[in-house]
């Protein structure tokens, strides 16, 4: 018998989760229209906050119940609505941007998991309880963020790579040390939130004035003639 | 009395693959039934693919003047090997004399080696639909067959064995535990399983549209019995996917002795399992479109992934 099945089920379940949530990161990956993106990072939102309420009551530790709550109101509920809207005002909901060919994307990002695992290794080891071997699961999360951020073309998938990243941040700071204290909590809660609307902002001046959204259009200089 | 419990087993073993032959084109007619049902048409009566069985084993074979030798021989190499392939998954009992070759890289390799022939005969005839449809099942057999061995090789590792029955008796043993690396192995099977059977969003059954048949573009030019042998395969292989699913992640209630109750409960309980399953299969069938033949490969490539999160998960989340 391993020593896995002689974990309670609500651990396995904890456990279960955050391969959810790695899945979460690989599909946001794998999505190519903007609107399907948008959804999966809401779908992530809401894996995340359940996993934090299910540590929270495993390890009797009550302020993570505070932290799952505005992880669903913020991520799973707010953001992807607000990300949305600007999708639709903009017209591009239904565009479809990749880069590179989804399967050898999925191919780079498995590669990147496993670096991550043989990475946290060690990390592991200082962890207490049952999260210490999501610790890997947290940092791939991470990595995956920034692979999102580097391979998408357009503005508002780079945005939700960016969340994503930050996802995984937080996943990171349930796993390894239980979360991080409510001050610090709340101000990235907030800080997220305000970026989710300069964003907005920055997507408008972004295409008023190269006139697209593409980000590549961005790295050719051009004298505007007057 | 020793002799006697063996002589019991081979012959329970015959007969349980009697049993899955019979039973495949009733499987498929459940769900066309349910396809039906949800579509608001009238489905045929469920002994339909009997009837359509028979009456092709009462017509005559006709022949392409172009034919060789291993058009006249694929469909009885297609029929065989996929016969041999559903005599290694155990379908209701556990200890049978078959348990010792029912290793899932052997039932990869028969459906590896129908494959090629159906491909095969796909190119025989020398018809460009023949040709397209081989080229295209091998280019979903190439991207399939890795994800399968994914599949195997996260149980493998749950079970420490590639023995079929030596991974039910694993997952029986472990009682009621969620784990990851199970539940994305089986999302990955049951990716690949719609893949390889060619149902709807890679191929569709139940049509005849020249651009994007793939199984139906390859037996074409057949008729009569060796039509009847091919489909009969096809029906088959539909089966065996789906008592994988049923056996390999909801065993519960296989009969581990041979005694006649616990055979009974296991067969009754099968059937239930497989008409859930067969009724999910319709409803997706229903909810997805047919997908574009290159999104083919993100589809498999996804399974793959999956697959490999699920041995992933093992060796990262499950094995400290």
């Amino acid at each position: 018998m391993s020593p896995y099945l002689e974990l309670p089920l609500g651990e396995q379940a904890i456990i279960t989760l955050a391969a959810m949530i790695l899945v979460t990161s690989l599909a946001l990956l794998a999505q190519s229209r903007v609107v399907a993106t948008i959804r999966t990072f809401a779908w992530q939102g809401w894996l995340l906050a359940l996993t934090t309420a299910l540590v929270a009551w495993d390890s009797g530790h009550s302020h993570l119940y505070l932290s799952a709550l505005l992880t669903v109101a913020l991520k799973g509920i707010l953001i992807p609505i607000l990300l949305t809207r600007q999708a639709r005002q903009l017209g591009i909901l239904r565009d479809v941007d990749v880069v590179i060919r989804p399967g050898i994307t999925l191919l780079m990002a498995s590669a990147l998991v496993v670096f991550c695992y043989s990475v946290a290794l060690p990390i592991g080891q200082l962890v207490e309880g049952v999260t210490r071997d999501v610790v890997a699961i947290s940092l791939a999360n991470v990595m995956l963020g920034m692979l999102m951020l580097i391979i998408r073309r357009t503005a508002v998938t780079q945005v939700v790579g960016f969340m994503a990243l930050e996802n995984g941040i937080f996943f990171a700071a349930v796993a390894a040390t239980q979360g991080m204290p409510m001050i610090v909590e709340l101000g990235v809660a907030f800080d997220v939130l305000v970026a989710a609307v300069l964003f907005g902002v920055i997507f408008f001046h972004i295409r008023e004035s190269i006139e697209s959204l593409d980000v590549d259009a961005l790295s050719r200089l051009s004298e505007v003639e007057k | 009395m020793v002799d006697f419990l063996k002589v019991m087993g081979w012959l329970f073993a015959l007969l349980q693959v009697v049993m899955f032959v019979a039973a495949a084109p009733l499987f498929a007619a459940w769900v066309k039934r349910v396809k039906c049902w949800l579509q608001n048409r009238k489905s045929p009566p469920l002994l339909q693919p009997y009837r359509d069985l028979r009456r092709l084993f009462g017509k005559d074979v006709l022949l392409a003047h172009s034919a060789s030798p291993i058009f006249r021989t694929a469909p009885y190499l297609v029929f065989g090997t996929t016969v041999i392939a559903a005599a290694v998954v155990p379908l209701v009992a556990l200890e049978l004399p078959t348990a010792r070759v029912a290793d899932a890289i052997v039932l990869v390799g028969l459906f590896g080696l129908g494959r090629f022939f159906l491909a095969l005969a796909g190119l025989d005839v020398g018809t460009s639909f023949g040709g397209m449809g081989a080229s295209r099942e091998m280019t979903v057999g190439a991207l399939a067959e890795p994800a399968m061995l994914m599949v195997i090789f996260a149980l493998a590792m749950v079970a420490a064995s590639t023995n079929l029955s030596t991974v039910i008796h694993a997952i029986l043993s472990q009682g009621i535990a969620l784990r990851p690396s199970l539940l994305f192995a089986l999302l990955a099977l049951l990716l690949v399983g719609i893949a390889e059977t060619g149902r709807v969003p890679v191929d569709n059954p139940a049509t005849h549209l020249e651009l994007t048949m793939i199984h139906e573009a390859m037996i074409l030019e057949y008729t009569g019995r060796q039509l009847a042998l091919m489909e009969w395969g096809g029906q088959l292989k539909l089966m065996i996917y789906g008592v994988l699913v049923c056996n390999l992640f909801f065993p519960w209630g296989i009969a581990q002795t041979l005694d006649p109750l616990s055979l009974l409960i296991a067969g009754a309980l099968l059937c239930i399992k497989l008409i859930i399953l067969g009724a999910a299969l319709a409803v997706a069938e229903n909810l997805v479109a047919k997908m574009r033949f290159f999104k083919v490969s993100v589809f498999l490539s996804i399974a793959f992934t999956l697959a490999l999160v699920g041995m992933l998960s093992f060796v990262m989340l499950e094995s400290a």
